[in-house]
């Protein structure tokens, strides 16, 4: 489903969108890298993983292209079985890989993923924001390393399927610009956190036919309905804002619009809703703060009170 | 954050504006700040856009890369910025006045005074955003390492004696930046949002326009919907009507304005560089000037509404009364500024790209102890802050039902006077605690004795500051019926211990430096576009 187009026919479209120069020096850092048969970035995987192995010379590359996304899996499969056998390196740019997402297949394509000569396996994540004297934005590098850690899940199931299983290594290969050029240089980034987390979140998804079978009958999400009729589609499935989303999803106005007029005080930070016990509203809260509503008993409520009458005593004397 | 902020936040919600989260300004704001709106290009680490900055609101320099990923254009830029930056710091660097300052003489050891040169006002440079700090700290890392053709007359691009000594005034502003309590270098969303609740996320306070739309929303309209517009309003041409407070710009600028723009002025210059004859030069000339000035007015256009924001920032901040100690952390930035300026002057190298051992260890102590001492002086000064520690249980305020003098115990009896004071906050006072009041901007302390009548009341023992003799001086012990106020924190930092010299490092952090080698300059990419 296109959750931009679902949040532009709602009426609160997305703010995501990538400008053509990221995206021109991204493509030609990555050309770069690869360049001569990926000859600088095999350098790199032998220097940073695995400097015991012979130095990569004639490293394989096979041909990945199929037509869609299954036969692209399919062929990469096929590569990476033939690759752990052959004992040598191997580059396989832009392999296809499928993981099972809530019951419904996701495919993934990684920028690389490098077949030692043992015949493990490395996920290469190339990247176009810089490592500036050999550290770079720690929000950017979490975020390759949740992204290193899914391609490394999909690499496992696909590897279970291979006899004998070929290990998936857990360090995966950062490529970047070294400082304010355009040469590359390379981090080893351990993802066995990030793999713990993600696959953990993947068993505990709700499975997507039950999400569908919650639904009301004849429910659909068209954009081109009339908003009203979308609204309450979307209305139908239950989401818990918080203004994280706004980073991470498409529909995150829409839902931060519907939590400000519920008036969830989650809509102001999850720190700010722990903090406040039972009461959920902002209603809720200012009338116990004002002592209308709430068990004075209750130690949320009291606390309030307390924080309600100091500041109120201070705003006072600031005034004099 | 505090259950007093949150509850700020929420009648920020309720009533459509933003709410104070401050009764005093706990930053300094110079009389004449340096204003910097800078812009990036997307992906490039080292490429900016362009850049507003001045010191005088109405009349702003626009720089301008017309091609970002042009090595000499960028160079031309931040040389510009060095003309239009190093001045203004300069001023403030030649006024100086004489202080005092104590210093352990290196031949007999001992603590001594001595006069040296205090700038009497330091340098302020105010950006957007916190984005905006670590874009100043990534330009000063940038041109700290450039070569001038003078250190090295075989290099490549040599850089003007004056851009490597930017970099370093910016790397220095930059870190000055990570002290809490610093006004060296600001970012405006950071200083409103500590001055006002709104009532949105603070993830959603980054955005300079949103904040400013809730702290002083225009006519007829409230915080909450202005905020909106200033986030998501676009103009018939899909521009964003605030565009980002930068550096970074809207996707949709770059793609549909931005980029045919440079193209066209891509193309203006290679047909200039094609040009046969004089008559055909004039018309390409023409025509690439033209193209430039496209450019120019798209990057004015993208800077002007933030510059404005951040005038108008400063306006709001300036209605504040000043904090009774912010004045004297200024002085410390000036000391800062001066150590910096010192350091220049000696011919010192740049700042290198890792600090040592004892450095890095004595940035950390500095930053802990800054930190302790904001929160207490913010506290002290603003009534709003002490009702947050109140509410934690780290000070009480009351009133003084009772006084009874006492004295010490020792050879020379001195006054104890034993003060209860009535009070409805819950202080985590443990036996014999120490507690303090600010007793003309001097801390004065006390002990905690015990609780009377059910612990509404709160005996103490005031220990010092009552003069020499036998009665305590006039004013100096708190009087029946008087509004005192205690902290359990301290008011006054002292220092941790003190580290050893560079050169005695244990081995277990590395060992002593060694001598010390120059950095050698950032390699340069081959091509002259990126």
């Amino acid at each position: 489903m296109d959750k931009g187009a679902l949040a532009s026919a709602l009426g609160a479209p997305s703010a995501f969108g990538q400008s053509q120069f990221a995206f021109v020096r991204g493509n030609a850092f990555e050309a770069r890298v690869k360049a001569d048969g990926g000859a600088e970035l095999l350098r790199l995987v032998h220097e940073r993983l695995d400097p015991g192995a012979a130095p990569p010379a004639d490293a394989r590359v096979p041909e990945l292209t199929a037509t869609g996304p299954r036969g692209r899996a399919a062929r990469t499969e096929l590569a990476l079985g033939e690759a752990s056998a052959a004992g040598a390196w191997t580059l396989l740019d832009h392999p296809m890989l499928a993981l099972d997402v809530a019951g419904s297949p996701a495919f993934l394509e990684p920028d690389a993923v490098v077949v030692h000569p043992d015949g493990s396996w490395t996920v290469v994540e190339i990247k176009s924001f810089p490592m500036l004297d050999g550290s770079a934005d720690p929000a950017k590098v979490g975020a390759a390393a949740r992204q290193a850690a899914v391609y490394v899940l999909a690499l496992e199931e696909l590897a279970a399927r291979l006899d004998p299983v070929p290990p998936v290594r857990h360090r995966a290969l950062l490529v970047c610009p070294k400082d304010f050029s355009n040469l590359p240089t390379a981090s080893a980034v351990d993802v066995r956190k990030q793999r713990a987390v993600t696959s953990r979140q993947l068993a505990r998804l709700t499975r997507i036919e039950e999400i569908a079978d919650a639904l009301p009958e004849g429910v659909c999400f068209a954009p081109d309905l009339p908003a009203e009729e979308l609204t309450a589609a979307v209305e139908s499935v239950p989401a818990a804002y918080a203004p994280e989303c706004l980073s991470a999803c498409e529909l995150a106005f829409h839902c931060r619009a519907r939590s400000r007029a519920d008036g969830a005080v989650t809509a102001l930070g999850r720190p700010v809703r722990a903090e406040l016990g039972g009461l959920t509203t902002v209603a809720d809260v200012l009338a116990a703060a004002r002592g209308e509503t709430g068990d004075p008993a209750d130690p949320a409520v009291a606390a309030l009170r307390r924080a309600a009458a100091l500041r109120a005593e201070a705003l006072e004397a600031a005034c004099r | 954050m505090s259950l007093i902020s949150t509850l700020a936040r929420l009648e920020a919600v309720h009533t459509g504006r933003a709410q104070p989260a401050a009764t005093v300004r706990h930053r300094h704001l110079s009389e004449r700040p340096l204003v910097l709106v800078p812009l990036t290009t997307a992906g490039e680490a080292g490429a900016p856009l362009g850049a507003l900055v001045g010191t005088d609101r109405d009349a702003p320099h626009l720089l301008v890369v017309e091609q970002p990923r042009d090595r000499d254009l960028r160079f031309a830029f931040l040389a510009e910025l060095a003309d239009v930056v190093l001045p203004y710091i300069d001023a403030c660097a030649g006024a100086v006045e004489t202080a005092e300052r104590t210093e352990t003489d290196p031949e007999t050891g001992k603590r001594v005074k001595v006069e040296v040169d205090l700038c009497a006002d330091a340098a302020q440079l105010i950006v957007p955003s916190r984005a905006g700090i670590d874009f100043v700290r990534l330009l000063g890392r940038s041109m700290r390492f450039r070569r001038t053709a003078e250190q090295d007359p075989e290099a490549p691009h040599p850089a003007p004696p004056r851009v490597p000594l930017l970099g370093r005034w910016l790397t220095h502003y930059g870190e000055r930046a990570r002290v809490p309590g610093s006004s060296l270098l600001l970012a405006m969303t950071d200083v409103l949002g500590r001055h006002w609740a709104t009532g949105q996320s603070t993830l959603e306070d980054q955005h300079l326009g949103a904040l400013l739309a809730w702290i002083d929303p225009p006519e007829g309209m409230s915080g909450a919907e202005a905020a909106l517009r200033a986030e998501l309003e676009r103009d018939a041409g899909g521009q964003l009507l605030c565009p980002p407070a930068g550096p970074a710009t809207d996707p949709a600028f770059d793609n549909k304005l931005l980029a045919p723009a440079i193209e066209r002025y891509d193309r203006a210059r290679s047909a200039l560089a094609a040009a046969e004859d004089g008559a055909d030069a004039d018309e390409r000339l023409a025509a690439l000037t033209a193209a430039e000035r496209e450019i120019r007015a798209l990057v004015d256009s993208r800077t002007r509404p933030t510059w404005d924001a951040v005038w108008r920032g400063l306006d709001l901040l300036r209605a504040l009364p000043e904090g009774a100690r912010v004045e004297e952390r200024w002085t410390r930035d000036r000391w800062s500024f001066t150590g910096h300026r010192d350091r220049v002057l000696a011919g010192e190298p740049p700042q290198p790209r890792r600090d040592d051992a004892v450095t890095a260890a004595n940035k950390l102590a500095t930053r802990e102890r800054e930190q302790a001492r904001l929160e207490a002086q913010e506290a002290l000064d603003d009534p709003l802050v002490m009702a947050g520690r109140r509410l934690a249980g780290e000070a009480f305020a009351g009133e003084v039902t009772d006084v009874v003098m006492a004295y010490g115990e020792g050879r020379r009896p001195a006054p104890r006077p034993l003060v209860t004071v009535r009070t409805d906050d819950r202080p985590q006072l443990g036996e014999r605690a120490k507690v303090y009041r600010s007793l003309g901007g001097r801390p004065q302390a006390a002990e905690f004795v015990g609780y009377e009548e059910d612990g509404s009341c709160v005996v103490l023992r005031i220990v010092d500051k009552m003069g020499r003799g036998k009665e305590p001086e006039a004013g100096s012990v708190p009087e029946k019926g008087d509004r005192v106020c205690f902290t359990l924190f301290e008011h006054e930092q002292r220092g941790g211990a003190k580290l050893p010299d560079p050169e005695q490092t244990p081995w277990t952090h590395g060992g002593p430096p060694g001598e010390a080698v120059p950095e050698a300059a950032d390699p340069l990419t081959e091509e002259d576009l990126l």
